[in-house]
C-alpha cells in the first residue's frame, strides 16, 4: 500500500493493516497517548485495532502534549 | 542543541507574559536546523500549573508546519512562577522522545531552557540564540 504518514509518502507491504498495526510499524511506544487522524478525521482510540487502512490513505498521529506541577 | 532565532525567543516571552498567570504553550518548528516559527496553541487546562494542547489544534499546527516545509522540533510551555525546570509531571507526560521540551520561566530572572526527555529522564540541551 502507498500511504502518506505524517505528511511523508510511505510504502507498506502489510495488508490488512489496522491503525494499531501502523503505530507498531512506526515504533510508537505509547499508542494510548497518541491521537490519530485518518484522512483528516479523528479515529477513536478504542477502535485503533479494528480500523483498517486502505491504499492511498493519509494518516497523521501526534502524541498527547501536556505537563504540570 | 536547540538553535533558535532571537525573534522566536522574544515571542515566547511575550506570549508567556500575556497569558500569565496561566501557563502558555505551543509548538516550535525548524527549517535547516534553526527554529524559525512558534505556533501558540490553546492551553485547554487554562491552569496556572498545568497545560494540555488541544489535539485538534495540534493537527492544524502540524499541517501548517508541513505546508511551510518545516519540521516540528519542540513543544514549549511557560512556568509563570517557577524555574525553567521540568516538573515530575512534565517528565511523566513527555511521551515523544524525538522532540525537545522548551520551558519559558517568568520566575525572578526570566529564562528559557530546553530539555530532551526520554524514558523518564530529562537532560538539558544547549540553546543557541541566533
Amino acid at each position: 500500500m502507498e500511504l502518506k504518514v505524517n505528511g511523508e509518502a510511505k510504502s507498506v507491504s502489510a495488508d490488512p493493516l489496522s491503525i494499531s498495526d501502523l503505530l507498531k510499524l512506526f515504533k510508537v511506544e505509547m499508542p494510548d497517548m497518541v491521537s490519530v487522524q485518518l484522512n483528516g478525521t479523528f479515529v477513536d482510540r478504542p477502535t485503533f485495532g479494528v480500523t483498517l487502512i486502505k491504499d492511498k490513505d493519509e494518516i497523521d498521529f501526534l502524541y498527547y502534549m501536556g505537563g504540570g506541577q | 542543541m536547540l538553535r533558535i532565532k532571537h525573534q522566536v525567543v522574544d515571542a515566547l516571552f511575550e506570549q508567556a507574559q500575556k497569558d500569565a498567570p496561566l501557563e502558555a504553550c505551543g509548538y516550535l518548528a525548524e527549517k535547516n536546523g534553526v527554529v524559525e516559527l512558534h505556533l501558540p496553541l490553546k492551553n485547554i487546562d487554562a491552569s496556572k500549573t498545568h497545560f494540555s494542547l488541544d489535539p485538534e489544534e495540534q493537527f492544524k499546527a502540524f499541517r501548517v508546519i508541513r505546508s511551510r516545509e518545516m519540521r516540528l522540533k519542540a513543544v514549549y510551555h511557560s512556568h509563570p512562577a517557577s524555574p525553567a525546570l521540568p516538573s515530575p509531571e512534565d517528565i511523566r507526560l513527555a511521551f515523544d522522545p524525538f522532540l525537545s521540551y522548551v520551558i519559558v520561566s517568568l520566575d525572578k530572572e526570566c529564562s528559557v531552557k530546553s530539555f530532551r526527555i526520554k524514558a523518564g529522564a530529562a537532560t538539558e540541551e544547549a540553546i543557541e540564540i541566533v
